[in-house]
């Protein structure tokens, strides 16, 4: 077991943190731009963020296929000017990633400022802060728990993605073989022990993730509840 | 006045082929009612014989009344392996000995029942707009492309079959870099029709069913096993009877001119 390649688990956890990076700011951007806010067409916007939730990885994979295949929409104008090529690269794996595991930090985002006390935000706006400052001082922390919740399903999600990826980059042993892609192929293969390894990991890493954030939240709550 | 008559006459068209194909439903599902299917047969088959079979399902149903057929198809590994953990079939049709020498070993299957039914080639394939040119297997050039296309060696028999090639040919060990592993064949051909890898390696009868490869080459058959796709009855099978009539039926007359059809040998 010792001389096993652990380069599936530094991939993954590579390709995890990156997406949930860019899932993240983007999320609780797009979240706080959104809320508190009704314009037309909201709720169909909403919709389509959080459409890959509800779709087959397979047809994700597709979706991401013609954009970003060789010949497709994004993937040919990048190709054409930038020499850049997502198919068959861990960055595929990374916009897979981001794909699936955007809804679920926006979704986490934007019920935590629907909830917030819209009265601490103008209180700190009648003082004179500025809107940037309302926003960190005021909403963010506020907003934090939730904002934790989304950061860590989200990559946590990134961790698992397997489907769309496997469309969209292929199997590169060494360049695209996240966890969820070695234990598939093991399976596939009879190699039992390899994928049981794999899973005892993956396990065990997903039950301390859960169980840290509902500790962390809980002593949260208790925190805010006593003040 | 001559759009209204087109109109009229594509309305009663229609109205006509429903009411036609309404009848035929009814007739169908009444000799259904009347006997009941004996022998519900699931076949887990290669994912290279995917159209083929799916083209015998209906004949072979028609003159086998009382037998349906429900296909499981992937990769022979894959289906070896999900056999062996106790998924219920009745037949398997594999693109490889291997696999089923190992079901043979762990007598999983009815002996007598197993038989080779066809062969197939390995060839070399690149998108259709590719202005790539090479002609042979030996002129792969792993400085000259991006990826090459080839099933996982472990699971696919596809896979091990281009490994074998490749290894004859020294190119195994210099290609590394450049294998983009398919879980199946119509995976790496997948990779290959959307063009995003350069080359592929499929059989020939997968490049046989899509426009949107070009065959390049086709690799010697001594570079690597023969590809024989055997298939047998399942010891574990309720239905052996209608399951070796499948096997006859794809052995016989009709299943080898299907198969020739498909572009196997």
């Amino acid at each position: 077991m010792l001389d096993m390649d652990y380069s599936p688990l530094l991939l993954s956890l590579k390709v995890a943190a990156i997406s949930t990076f860019f899932v993240f700011v983007a999320g609780v951007f797009i979240a706080y731009l959104l809320a508190k806010r009704d314009f037309f067409g909201k709720s169909i916007l909403e919709a389509l963020f959080l459409l890959p939730l509800v779709l087959p990885p397979t047809v994700v994979g597709f979706g991401l296929l013609i954009l970003f295949g060789k010949k497709g929409w994004i993937g040919s104008w990048l190709l054409e000017w930038f020499d850049f090529q997502i198919v068959f690269t861990w960055i595929g794996a990374v916009i897979a990633s981001i794909v699936v595991s955007f809804p679920l930090m926006y979704q986490s985002a934007a019920a935590a400022f629907e909830s917030l006390d819209e009265r601490l935000s103008n209180a700190a706006r009648t003082m004179g802060a500025s809107e940037w400052r309302v926003f960190w001082s005021v909403v963010f922390p506020l907003a934090w728990p939730g904002l934790l919740a989304g950061l860590v399903l989200s990559f946590a999600r990134g961790l698992g993605e397997f489907g769309a990826t496997l469309m969209l980059v292929g199997y590169i042993p060494g360049k695209t073989d996240t966890i969820p892609m070695a234990i598939y192929f093991a399976v596939e293969s009879g190699q039992m022990e390899k994928a049981t390894f794999w899973v005892v990991i993956i396990i065990t890493f997903g039950f301390s993730l859960i169980l840290w954030v509902n500790w962390w939240s809980k002593r949260n709550i208790r925190r805010f509840t006593k003040s | 006045m001559k759009r209204f008559s087109f109109f009229t006459l594509f309305i009663s068209l229609t109205v006509l082929l429903v009411g036609c194909s309404d009848t035929n439903e009814t007739e169908k599902s009444g000799a259904v009612d009347r006997e009941k299917p004996e022998a519900e047969l699931l076949i887990s088959a290669a994912a290279s014989l995917t159209d083929v079979l799916e083209e015998l399902k209906g004949p072979f149903e028609e003159a086998h009344e009382g037998i349906t057929v429900t296909y499981n198809f992937g990769s022979s590994g894959k289906l070896a392996t999900t056999i062996e953990n106790g998924a219920p079939s009745d037949v398997f049709l594999s693109a490889s000995s291997k696999d089923m020498n190992d079901m043979e070993d762990k007598e999983l299957l009815v002996k007598e029942s197993r038989k080779d039914f066809t062969e197939n080639a390995l060839v070399l394939i690149t998108h259709k707009d590719s202005n790539r040119t090479i002609s042979s297997f030996e002129d792969i050039d792993p400085a000259a492309l991006d990826h090459l296309a080839v099933g996982e060696p472990e699971s696919v028999p596809v896979g091990r079959y281009t490994k074998e090639t490749l290894e004859s040919l020294d190119l195994w060990e210099s290609l590394q870099e450049k294998l983009v592993l398919g879980s199946d064949v119509r995976q790496v051909l997948t990779h290959v029709e959307m063009g995003n890898a350069d080359y592929g390696v499929v059989y020939s009868s997968d490049a046989f069913i899509t426009d949107d490869v070009k065959v390049l080459a086709e690799a010697n058959a001594v570079w690597h096993e023969p590809i024989v796709y055997p298939g047998a009855v399942f010891a574990e099978s309720k239905h052996q009877d209608a399951a070796q009539q499948f096997l006859d039926y794809l052995t016989g007359e009709e299943g080898k001119e299907t198969l020739q059809k498909f572009g196997f040998k």
